[in-house]
């Protein structure tokens, strides 16, 4: 058993609105010179640290967790985990 | 008359709701920590304002664990009447005993101010006594009270009545400007706004009457003359 790091990344759904991406988009880096921006999404990340067998039971497990502890809201957030060695 | 007012660590309303409950309307009131079994004499429960957990990872996710929502589920069950406000609002979404989710208010601000509710379903513990349609005067104060729903629980909500105040003009960006709603059997309601900070004519500028009918309401489910 070894130590993995997990990061889970909880984003919104497409097309719940973002207003806080929108007002860094806009009020931000496009008043600056970025014009080639086009969209800027605003995540929460949790990195989970987690004693596993392997970097896929530590993901699978780490996704266990979220979905039992509505760490997110499948409603309106859709996550992405990745294991990566600790 | 007894009533329970639960306590989650970081609730900062339950104190204005004993008040209320007790000064104004005259009930039993008891105070109900969250870690704790629910007491068994209760005939109607209210989750307060605040910021449970100081709101960490979702309003109202961290305290929608805590062991009393379990009771609060069983409870309701047997119809008792819940009201769940703002916070407490967002804790019976987070616990699945009301549909939704609250969400940043659009402006991203903790939004304090007053705001006019149309009573849109006058049949729950908390809405007998109002007029369909009737204006309720009462003041939010919340940095996440956008009501959020997916069209097709939009669809279910209107097709089945639960739908119980809708903000007068948008306030915050909610889905069809929904402040409340409550569940399938209309036992359990939750709103953003703030009904006790609204019942007594010293402490609202603009009518109290509306907002009494809230707490009229459930004294008249109860049968209890006030």
């Amino acid at each position: 058993m070894v130590d993995y790091c997990v990061h889970v990344t909880i984003e919104n759904k497409p097309g719940i609105s973002d207003p806080e991406g929108k007002t860094i988009l806009n009020d931000l880096v496009l008043k600056g010179t970025h014009q080639n921006v086009s969209k800027i999404n605003t995540a929460k990340m949790l990195k989970f640290t987690i004693t596993e067998n392997n970097k896929e039971s530590a993901q699978s497990k780490v996704r266990e967790i979220c979905d039992e502890l509505r760490i997110y809201n499948p409603m309106v957030s859709v996550v992405t985990i990745d294991a990566f060695d600790a | 008359m007894n009533v329970g007012v639960v306590v989650f660590p970081g609730s900062n309303c339950d104190r204005d709701m004993f008040h209320v409950l007790s000064d104004v309307f005259n009930l039993n009131v008891h105070y109900c920590w969250h870690a704790k079994p629910l007491p068994e004499n209760l005939d109607a429960v209210v989750l307060p304002g605040g910021f449970s957990y100081g709101d960490r990872l979702r309003a109202g996710v961290i305290a929608a664990h805590s062991p009393i929502i379990q009771d609060i589920k069983k409870i309701s069950e047997k119809g008792i009447p819940i009201l769940g406000v703002c916070n407490g609002f967002q804790i019976l979404v987070e616990s699945g005993l009301l549909p939704g989710v609250l969400l940043k208010n659009d402006s991203l601000n903790f939004m304090c101010e007053w705001t006019n509710l149309t009573v849109e379903n006058n049949k729950t513990p908390f809405t007998n006594q109002f007029e369909l349609n009737q204006k309720i005067p009462i003041p939010i104060a919340n940095g996440e009270g956008r009501y959020f729903v997916d069209d097709e629980t939009l669809d279910q909500l209107e097709r089945k009545n639960q739908i119980v105040f809708k903000y007068d003009q948008v306030v915050n960006g909610s889905s069809n400007q929904i402040a409340g709603v409550c569940n399938d059997d209309g036992n359990i309601v939750g709103m953003m706004p703030h009904p006790e900070r609204a019942v007594e004519s010293e402490i609202n500028p603009h009518d109290n009457k509306p907002s009494s009918l809230i707490f009229e309401s459930l004294l008249k489910k109860m049968d209890v003359n006030n």
